[in-house]
Formats: structure tokens, C-alpha cells, sequence
């Protein structure tokens, strides 16, 4: 309060320049004289007074009497005062005079010419002057707006702003005034020099300078980025050494091994066209390695792997390929060869041929059994047929299986054999995981139907099919199998090959519609909320796949149905007819009610009145209710104390004084306001808050270690000004926050400003005196 | 069998280094903390008081002068020394760590009027009642040599004040008009007047270093242009102002200390109206000075009082005073703002904290304090 009426008293007697150059308008200069003449005009006027008194009226005429420096301005008569002097009239007497022709012509001319106007007085001037020179502050001042805003913002200050240069002297610097005193420091020096340990600036040992010569920087860079390259292309090829032991697969190493077999079979041919004679020595290797893997017994089916194996055979599939991999691999050792010096080209092709066909063979068994499992069972089911055929069979599946695969080898002949197979193993995989993944869920078909793998299957598939359909043998097992090969049948159509992919995709799911289509049947006319559209919908997108007739009834049954459980709101209401009025009488009340609704804040006076009932309740004094339930009788869920006893230890709230807005019916008076406490609480919301909730919520917040974390705590209680002891805080400068400083001082720019003005005002000043 | 167990991790509950604190396991759901509110008031409550308990703000008097001491300056570049100017003529240059006076110099016949350092630290001027400018060297006279000035300007009136240009070789005196000087020179290089009162004191911008504020006896404060050596604009006062001082962090904010108990801070760009009007002295306010952070200022008062006042409020944080302290004429906040020094009219320079309950050394045990400090900083609620 104070403050503010000092300001205003501030304010009433802060006048601004206007007045400050009041003393300069005050008449200073007659005020001496006055009273002097005052004195003579009465004494003036007493004479006047008596000489009009003798009846003769005389005018006076004021004359000057002497000379005198000064003229009092009281003094200069006023005749004539409304003449002008016309230059006409100075002209005159200068007519008859033709001498002074030239300087009737020049003043003539001057006749003509304007005047020029007065300057400005030097006060004005000035004022002019210095609020030019204020605007132009303000302007550059007004650049440190933004940073004194941000300051002042600031949740935290650390000063000093800038960081000190730390000014350490260079070690000459140190040296030059210093010597070795002490004995010890003697003897350091000495045999610093000794070692030529250097003592000052560049701290580098000849050896060092030496060594540094020798090399020149990129060279050295060169090197080293040679020598880290080289590193790192070894620790690549470890890690990959490393991953590649890891890997456990069993059939994986094997087709690493037969590549690598394969490599050296390469090599060595092309050995053998380069260098024949080192080529000799090859072959050589090679047959005494293969001399020793005869030797070896180590495929003859006795060793203990291959003896648990033959137990395992019974019952595991791989295993028993184990088995008969290696009975291969004995087979071809034990062979004679018949004719070893015929020509090497051959047997290098026979050993290329062998392990090809076993692989094959194997190859077709594993795609049967590796993506979709229900087709191993399928075989397994057609195990008669299978091995009936399983003779001649191997030819035509191969044939087909290189047909598939020539398609996929054409496009890249380059790809080795054992890549293939390295990527078949990989698929294989995947695909493993896809089938065990999509087992429960919907088999994904487009996914499927890129691979060579399923489309090797489809192939067989299509020749049992084939097979199937010629010998006609049906039975329920297979139906429930391989539903696709018998809805074909059912529908005695012969089977297109473009469907066959999209058969493939949902066997299962088929089968499923079967089953459920059979188990719903019965539940059908009972349950309505069955999943329908679903159904429906599978039923629409493969309507060949279902037999037609029956089923189709069944469809538009369920057709029915399932309209009747989607319209079944509106069917509903409109189904009976006697509900129809009712209808219309909500209708008209729903009106009424939205009219209500609109004009449901008009009645003020109710919910004033409401309001005030409300306050009177609020601030009655309340009973307190001390009973304690089990206490002396039984407790628990719905047993509430006695009535008597809730007497007993009810105390009544003294009735309140009564309050002051009791007889005033149209006023609400708060009585819950404090004053004691209202001299504590704040009357203006404080600085960086906009809105009161914002202020209050962070009062509210505790701000101890005990209610927050020691992190909360510490950003809470964090100084808003933090100073380092020692320190010297500089003012702020225009450099620190990224402004540019004017390169050139004040004095120098004040100086050179000055010589400008002072030339600028020579040239004036010459101007005037010339004209 | 697996069993199950207890287990936690020990970097939950071992500290790291024997000088941290102890975890100590809390929730601080603050369901669970229903007494915080009055918990956190008594804490309040406590620290306020201990922050009394523990305000020890007087550290040291530096007496020998032998008159009342009339102006004080800052050395730029060292915290330990302060130049004082007495109403005897005697300049004082003190070393604050060992608070001895070091050197002792007959500066001036009467008054020393006004005394500044150079910018740089190697020498400092003065002005006196005998119509002269002195510059002296910082450094005391070698052995055998005088104790003269460097230079000395005479003049034809009395300078009542100086003050020494934040970056080039130029200060300001004022008397009967403020005068800039070139330091090489012994005639002002440029001269500005705005009516006709003497002036009393005169103070450059240190961020805008050519703005220069002056007042007068006339009740009024002016503002000058040193490039364009104009005067700039001038406020009217209902009552002499003594000193001004300028914000060192706000360019355009400057601090007027009035003969009405008032401290005036103004916006130069808009002085219609203080920004704010500092009260609570209860007598003429005869000197002001700036905390280098900019945040705060203290005054100076004939009532016999030092009083440093938040710059944005009205009402002062922190009353200075002792049974001894007579009138305070001058007074300086200390550039690590950790200080502030009086000079008073019995002849002493005292020595303050600026924050009067803080702790200034190294504090030697933990132990007790930290309960102490933990409630400092719960100050805020």
C-alpha cells in the first residue's frame, strides 16, 4: 500500500522536460529595473495629474533626453507603431540619383526573392537532439529483453556465466627467473641434462623428436589403417569359424562336408588341366584317404553309434536313413573298382552320381514328411499302396522332382548342388516352425504356394491323386485325411490344376466346417448366437469345395437364422403391434422432456434455493457417533449395533449460533471464511503462476526427503541462485549470450562523432557568414 | 525341488562409499503419510527460526581511518582488496583476508570525494574537495620513491564523483556538469549538462558501457549518452536522490536511492513509473550498490542500517546494524556476492555476509549441521 501511493505521489511530482526548462522562460532580466521605474512613472503621472488640473489639456510628447546604453523597453515611444516600413519609401530619395541605378537593381531583386526562415532556437534543437538519441537507446537496449526475461524465468543460475580461462603460464615462462638452489634440485637438473631430458617446451626426448621424424604422419596412418583392417577381416572370420562350429544340425555338417568334397573334387580338376603332375600327387592323396577310410571299418554297421541306430530304426525314420546312408557309403567303399586306369573322368562322374541319387530319394521322403505332417500320415494310411509302388515309384517322383527342380535350376545354374540343399534345409525349417505355429490357426496358402518344396508335394500329391482316382478306392479314413482328393471325387470332376493350391490351403479348415456342420446341427435351432457370419462367409468364398444339395439347404437355413439374429432389435419392436401407441406416447413425453431439458436452467429461483438448503446443511454442527460395532455384542456383515446402544454413545453437536442470513431468504452469507486465517494467505497470485490451481497444487506438494525421492527432493530444494565462493562475477556481456559487441570503444566513437558534428557545424557556420 | 527365497539385490542397500548417504527403504504414497502437511509446517516453521538462530551476518570491522570513511570501491581483478576514501582526505587500501590496511595515502585536501579502480585493476583515480583528479597506481611506491599520484588534473569546480568506463581508458566526474575524460588528456573530452544544480553522483552502464545516470541536488536523475554525448532523458524525483546504481545483469534497470527512505528501481526505457518502490528505511537512503548476480541490492541509510532487498520486492530480506554503526554513507557488494562492506560515519569499514546464516568455510563434521541445512532448504514452503 505504502508503495504504491509513493509512486503516485512520485508520479504527481515527476514533471517531465516541460518543466525542467521553466527557469529558462522567466523574465529574468527586467525584473531589476522595475521598481526604479515604477517610481518615476508615478511621479510622471503626479505631474500630469497637477498641470491637467489647470484645465489647459497638454499631450506630452515622450522625448529622450540623453543617450544611455541601457534602453528600458518602457521608454521607446509607440508612434506610429501601425506603419510599416516600406522599402519604397527608403527608395525615394535615392531616384534622382542615377549613380546608384546598380543598387536600385540589386535591391529590386531582393524585393523578389523569399525570406528564409528563422532556425530553430537552441533549446529546441537540443530537445529534438535528445529524443533522437533516446529512441535510438531504447532500440539497442531493447536486445537484452529476451535474455533478462530468461534470467529472470530461470529455475536456476549458476554464476559466473562464462568459464574462466585458466591461465597457466607456460612452463619458459616459469623457467626463465628460476634456478636450481637446493642440492636436491641441483641434482635433479643434472641429470635431467645428462639423460638430455628435455627442460622446457617441447617436452620431447631427441630419441623422441628422432622417432618422430622417421615416419611421416600418413604413412603412419596408412599403415595403421592397413593393419586395422587386417584385424578386423581376422576377427570376422573367427567369429564366423566360431558360429559354424556351433552348429549342432548333424545333416547340416554333412552337406558342408560333401561340399567341401565336392570343392576338392573341383579344384583338383582343374588342377589336373593346369599342373598334371601335381594333379598326380592329388589323386594320390585322395586314394590313400580313401585307402584308409576302407581300412577304417567305419561304415560297416558295427559301431556302437550304428548299432543304436539299428535298434532306433524300428521306430524312427531318421535313424533308419542314417542307417541306410551309411550302408550306401559301404556299399561304395567296398566296391571294386574295375577299372581304375580306364579313364579318370568317369569315376570322378560316378562319384559325383552316387551320393545324388540316395539324396533324392532321400530328399522326396523328407518333403513328404517335413511341411505338412497330415500328409506323412496320408502316406502312412496308403502305406500298402506306397509300398506296392515304392519300387517303380522312385522313378517317376524323381523324374517330376527334377522336372520341379530344372525349372528352379535353369533360372540359376550356377547354384551348387549343396546350396540347394542348404537352402532346402533352411526352408525346410521354417517351414516347420510356420506348420507348428499354424497348426491351431488357419494354414497360410499364398506363402506355401511359392515354394518349390509344397509344390514338389503337390506333384505328388496330384500322381496319388491320379493314382487314386483310376483305382477308385474310397474309404471314410481317407475322407477325413485328405478331404480335398475326395470332395474331388465327390464332385466326379476332374481337378483343375490352378485349384489345387487353394485346396491345399484349408483342408483343415474344411474339415472342421464338417464336423461342425455335423456337432450344430441339433444346437442350431436352439442357439441363435452361434457363430454364423463367420461361417457363412467361408462357406461363400469356397462354395465348389462344398457338396452341393444337402449342404446347400443347410446353408439357407443358416442363412435364415442368421438374418433373424441380426434384425432382431427392429423385427422386434415392430413385430407386435400393440406396442405401437405406447410408441407414440414416448415419442410425444420424449418431446416434452427435451423441451424440459432446454429450459432446465430457468428456474433459478429452485436451485437457489436448493443451494442455500445446502449450505445450511454443510455448516451445521454434526452429531458425532462414538459407537464401536462388536463391542460388548456380536459383529460382523449385517449386524449393526443396537439401537440403544447407538443412543448411548451418540453425542449431540450443540445447536450453532444462528445465521446471519436466517431471516434474509434471497442471500447466501459464507461464514466458513476465516479472517485470522485470510491475513496468512496470499492475496495476489505469485509471479510465474497464470492460475490459482496451479499455485495451490504445487503448495500442496511436500517438498521433504521424507515424502518425496532424494532425486525429487533435491530438484525441489535446488537454490535459485548458485555463486561459487572466490569467484569474480562479471557483468553480463553481449558476447557471453551470443549477441555481437560494437568492435570500436565508446571514447573512440564519441570522439569521432564529435569531430563530425563539429565539421558539420564549421560548414554552417561558414553557410551563414557567407550569405 | 525349487524353493523359494528371499532374495534382493545388495546394490539396493549397500552404499557405495562410506560418504553417502544410507538408503533408507520408503513408499511414499502419500496414502500412507497422512500428517504431512502439519509435519512439513513445523519443519517450516523450525528452519525459519534456526535460520535466525544461526544468522551471524558481522564478520569483521576494518578500523583506522581517522574520519568518517565517505566512499568505498571494488578491486576488478582481486576479492581481498578494497579502496576506501575518508572525509579527512586519506585514501585506504585494505587486504580483506587478513583485514589489515596495507597502504595509506594523503590523497586529497578535505573530502575524498570519489574514488574508482581502472578496469584492469593497476590503478585507481580519486576526486577531492581540493578541485582535483588523482590516478594512482595500485601497487604501493618502491622502496625510496615518493608516495605521489600518477596524474593529476586540476580543475575549475569541485567534483563531487567519478566513475571509471567498464572497457576503455575514459571516466566520467561530475559537479557542475558530467564530464567524460580521456585518461591521456587534462581536458574533459566532452561535457553535458541538463539544467543547472551540481551533481552529485554519476555511474556507468557495465553492460551498455556508453549509458551513463547521474543525479542532481534538483531532484532529478539524468541519463546520458556518452557516444552521441548528448543527455538522454531525465526524471524528477519529489525528493534529492543520492546515488544510482545499475543492474549489472539488466541492462536498462537501474536502483535510485532516495533522501525520502525510498529506493527507487527504474526501467531507463520507461521512466514514467519505478518498477518497483523499495521501502522500509526510515531515514535518507544514502547508498546503493548491485549484488553482481543481479538479484539483489543493498542500501545504505542515514537510520544507521544496511538493508539488502530482493530486486522484485518492495519490502527488504535483511536488516544490518549494530549498536556501533553509526550513519552508513557508503556501502559495496563484493564481486563473488558472498560479502558487503559499509562505511559508516565512526571511521569503520564493516564487513557482512550477504547471506547471513550461511556457512562460509569448509564445515568440519556433518554431524549436527546437516539437520540444520535440511531445513534451509525447506525454507521455501
Amino acid at each position: 500500500m505504502k508503495a504504491t501511493k509513493a509512486a503516485k505521489g512520485l508520479l504527481a511530482f515527476s514533471q517531465q522536460e516541460d518543466l525542467v526548462d521553466l527557469p529558462d522562460n522567466f523574465p529574468l532580466s527586467g525584473s531589476e529595473d522595475e521598481g526604479d521605474g515604477d517610481g518615476e512613472r508615478k511621479h510622471q503621472k503626479l505631474l500630469e495629474a497637477i498641470s491637467s488640473l489647470n484645465g489647459k489639456n497638454r499631450w506630452k510628447i515622450p522625448e529622450r533626453s540623453e543617450a544611455s546604453l541601457k534602453l528600458s523597453e518602457f521608454n521607446v515611444s509607440s508612434e506610429g507603431s501601425g506603419e510599416k516600413v516600406v522599402l519604397a519609401d527608403l527608395l525615394g530619395p535615392v531616384k534622382t540619383s542615377t549613380s546608384l541605378a546598380v543598387v536600385k537593381k540589386q535591391l529590386n531583386r531582393v524585393k523578389s526573392k523569399k525570406t528564409v526562415e528563422l532556425p530553430l532556437n537552441k533549446k529546441e534543437v537540443e530537445q529534438i537532439n535528445r529524443e533522437v538519441a533516446f529512441s535510438k537507446t531504447t532500440q539497442t537496449l531493447s536486445k537484452w529483453d529476451p535474455i533478462v526475461l530468461k534470467n529472470r524465468q530461470a529455475k536456476q543460475l549458476v554464476f559466473p556465466i562464462e568459464k574462466e580461462p585458466s591461465t597457466i603460464a607456460p612452463i619458459e615462462h616459469m623457467f626463465s627467473n628460476w634456478k636450481a638452489r637446493t642440492p636436491l634440485e641441483q641434482e635433479v637438473f643434472n641429470l635431467l641434462h645428462k639423460n638430455k631430458q628435455p627442460v622446457t617446451d617441447p617436452l620431447l626426448t631427441p630419441m623422441e623428436k628422432a622417432s618422430l621424424k622417421a615416419m611421416s604422419l600418413e604413412e603412419a596412418k596408412l599403415r595403421r589403417a592397413e593393419l586395422q583392417r587386417a584385424r578386423a577381416l581376422q576377427s570376422y572370420y573367427e567369429a564366423r569359424a566360431r558360429r559354424e562350429k556351433k552348429i549342432k544340425s548333424k545333416k547340416y555338417h554333412k552337406i558342408v562336408k560333401k561340399g567341401k568334397s565336392k570343392k576338392a573334387l573341383k579344384d583338383f580338376e582343374l588342377l589336373r588341366k593346369v599342373d598334371p603332375n601335381a594333379a598326380l600327387e592329388e589323386l594320390e592323396k585322395i586314394e590313400k584317404a580313401r585307402m584308409m577310410e576302407r581300412m577304417s571299418l567305419k561304415h560297416q554297421n558295427s559301431g556302437k553309434w550304428a548299432k543304436s541306430k539299428a535298434i532306433m530304426a524300428k521306430y524312427d525314420l531318421e535313424a533308419r536313413q542314417a542307417m541306410q546312408e551309411q550302408l550306401a557309403k559301404n556299399k561304395e567303399l567296398t566296391q571294386k573298382l574295375q577299372v581304375v586306369q580306364e579313364s579318370e573322368e568317369e569315376e570322378v562322374g560316378a562319384e559325383e552320381e552316387e551320393p545324388l541319387v540316395p539324396d533324392v530319394v532321400n530328399e522326396v521322403q523328407m518333403s513328404v514328411d517335413g511341411p505338412n505332417p497330415w500328409m506323412r500320415r496320408s502316406c502312412n494310411s496308403n502305406a500298402k499302396e506306397d509300398e506296392i509302388q515304392a519300387d517303380p515309384d522312385p522313378g517317376q517322383p524323381l523324374e517330376l522332382v527334377t522336372n520341379e527342380l530344372s525349372e528352379s535350376e535353369e533360372d540359376a545354374k550356377p547354384m551348387a548342388e549343396e546350396e540347394i540343399l542348404l537352402k532346402e534345409f533352411e526352408e525346410r525349417r521354417t517351414l516347420r516352425k510356420r506348420s507348428e505355429h499354424n497348426h491351431s490357426a488357419k494354414p497360410v496358402g499364398s506363402q506355401e504356394e511359392t515354394d518349390s518344396n509344397s509344390q514338389e508335394v503337390l506333384s505328388e500329391l496330384k500322381v496319388l491323386s491320379q493314382k487314386l482316382n483310376k483305382e477308385n478306392h474310397q474309404t471314410k479314413k481317407q475322407k477325413k485325411h485328405s478331404t480335398e482328393t475326395v470332395c474331388g471325387v465327390q464332385r466326379g470332376e476332374p481337378i483343375p490344376e490352378e485349384e489345387e493350391p487353394l485346396l491345399l490351403q484349408r483342408p483343415k479348415r474344411a474339415q472342421t466346417l464338417e464336423e461342425l456342420e455335423e456337432l450344430g446341427r441339433e444346437e442350431c435351432s436352439e442357439h441363435t448366437e452361434f457363430p454364423r457370419p463367420a461361417l457363412e462367409d467361408q462357406m461363400e468364398r469356397n462354395p465348389q469345395n462344398q457338396p452341393k444339395g444337402k449342404k446347400k439347404k443347410e446353408e439357407q437355413m443358416i442363412n435364415l437364422q442368421n438374418l433373424l439374429t441380426t434384425k432382431s432389435p427392429s423385427v422386434r419392436s415392430l413385430a407386435v403391434p400393440t406396442t405401437i401407441e405406447e410408441l407414440e406416447d414416448e415419442v410425444e413425453r420424449d418431446q416434452r422432456q427435451m423441451i424440459k431439458e432446454a429450459f432446465a436452467g430457468d428456474d433459478v429461483i429452485k436451485e437457489f434455493l436448493k443451494e442455500k438448503r445446502a449450505a445450511v446443511e454443510a455448516n451445521k454442527p454434526k452429531d458425532v457417533d462414538l459407537t464401536l460395532p462388536g463391542w460388548g455384542e456380536w459383529g460382523g456383515m449385517g449386524l449393526k449395533p443396537s439401537a440403544k446402544k447407538r443412543r448411548r454413545f451418540l453425542i449431540k453437536a450443540p445447536e450453532g449460533p444462528p445465521r446471519k442470513d436466517k431471516n434474509l431468504p434471497n442471500v447466501i452469507i459464507n461464514e466458513k471464511r476465516n479472517i485470522h486465517a485470510a491475513a496468512h494467505q496470499v492475496r495476489v497470485l505469485p509471479y510465474p503462476f497464470t492460475h490459482h490451481q496451479q499455485f495451490e497444487r504445487t503448495i500442496q506438494n511436500p517438498i521433504g526427503s521424507t515424502w518425496n525421492t532424494q532425486r525429487a527432493f533435491q530438484k525441489l530444494t535446488t537454490p535459485k541462485v548458485v555463486t561459487k565462493p572466490g569467484h569474480i562475477i562479471k557483468p553480463i556481456r553481449a558476447e557471453n549470450v551470443g549477441y555481437r559487441s560494437s568492435s570500436r570503444s565508446d571514447l573512440s566513437v564519441m570522439q569521432s562523432g564529435q569531430k563530425g558534428l563539429s565539421k558539420h557545424h564549421q560548414k554552417k557556420l561558414k553557410k551563414t557568414s557567407v550569405d | 525341488m525349487k524353493v523359494k527365497m528371499l532374495s534382493r539385490n545388495p546394490d539396493d542397500y549397500v552404499r557405495e562409499t562410506k560418504l553417502d548417504l544410507q538408503r533408507v527403504p520408503r513408499n511414499y504414497d502419500p496414502a500412507l503419510h497422512p500428517f504431512e502437511v502439519p509435519r512439513e509446517y513445523v519443519r517450516a516453521l523450525n528452519a525459519t527460526k534456526l535460520e535466525r538462530v544461526f544468522a551471524k551476518p558481522f564478520l569483521a570491522s576494518l578500523d583506522g581511518h581517522r574520519d568518517g570513511v565517505n566512499c568505498l570501491a571494488k578491486h576488478p581483478k582481486s576479492l581481498s582488496t578494497v579502496l576506501s576514501g575518508a572525509c579527512d582526505g586519506e585514501v585506504k587500501i585494505w587486504n580483506l583476508t587478513t583485514r589489515k590496511c596495507t597502504r595509506t595515502i594523503q590523497a586529497h585536501e578535505g573530502f575524498v570525494r570519489g574514488i574508482c579502480t581502472r578496469f584492469c585493476g593497476t590503478s585507481f583515480f580519486t576526486v577531492g574537495d581540493d578541485k582535483t583528479v588523482k590516478q594512482w597506481k595500485m601497487d604501493g611506491p618502491g622502496y625510496g620513491e615518493e608516495e605521489e599520484p600518477l596524474h593529476t588534473i586540476l580543475g575549475k569546480t569541485v567534483y563531487t564523483g567519478i566513475d571509471h568506463h567498464w572497457k576503455d581508458a575514459a571516466f566520467a566526474t561530475c559537479g557542475q556538469q558530467v564530464d567524460i575524460w580521456d585518461e591521456q588528456r587534462t581536458s574533459p573530452v566532452c561535457s553535458m549538462t541538463w539544467g543547472f544544480d551540481s551533481i552529485s553522483s554519476v555511474k556507468f552502464n557495465p553492460i551498455e558501457t556508453f549509458l551513463l545516470g547521474s543525479c542532481a541536488s534538483d531532484r532529478n536523475i539524468v541519463l546520458y549518452d556518452m557516444r552521441q554525448a548528448t543527455p538522454l532523458k531525465k526524471v524528477i524525483l519529489d525528493m534529492r536522490t543520492n546515488t544510482i546504481c545499475w543492474n549489472p545483469m539488466e541492462a536498462f534497470i537501474f536502483t535510485a536511492a532516495n533522501e525520502d527512505y525510498n529506493l527507487y528501481t527504474f526501467d531507463m526505457r520507461a521512466l514514467d513509473t519505478p518498477v518497483m518502490v523499495h521501502l522500509d528505511h526510515v531515514s535518507a537512503v544514502l547508498d546503493v550498490d548491485y549484488s553482481p548476480t543481479g538479484k539483489e541490492f543493498v542500501s545504505a541509510s542515514f537510520d544507521k542500517s544496511v538493508r539488502i532487498f530482493p530486486v522484485d520486492k518492495s519490502q527488504s530480506r535483511e536488516v544490518y546494524h549494530t549498536k556501533r554503526m553509526q550513519h552508513v554513507i557508503c556501502v559495496k557488494w563484493t564481486s563473488d556476492s558472498k560479502y558487503i562492506m559499509c562505511g559508516s560515519d565512526e571511521m569503520n569499514i564493516r564487513l557482512w555476509k550477504a547471506n547471513a546464516s550461511e556457512k562460509l568455510v569448509a564445515e568440519p563434521s556433518p554431524g549436527p549441521y546437516r539437520e540444520h541445512l535440511h531445513h534451509k532448504t525447506l525454507e521455501r514452503v
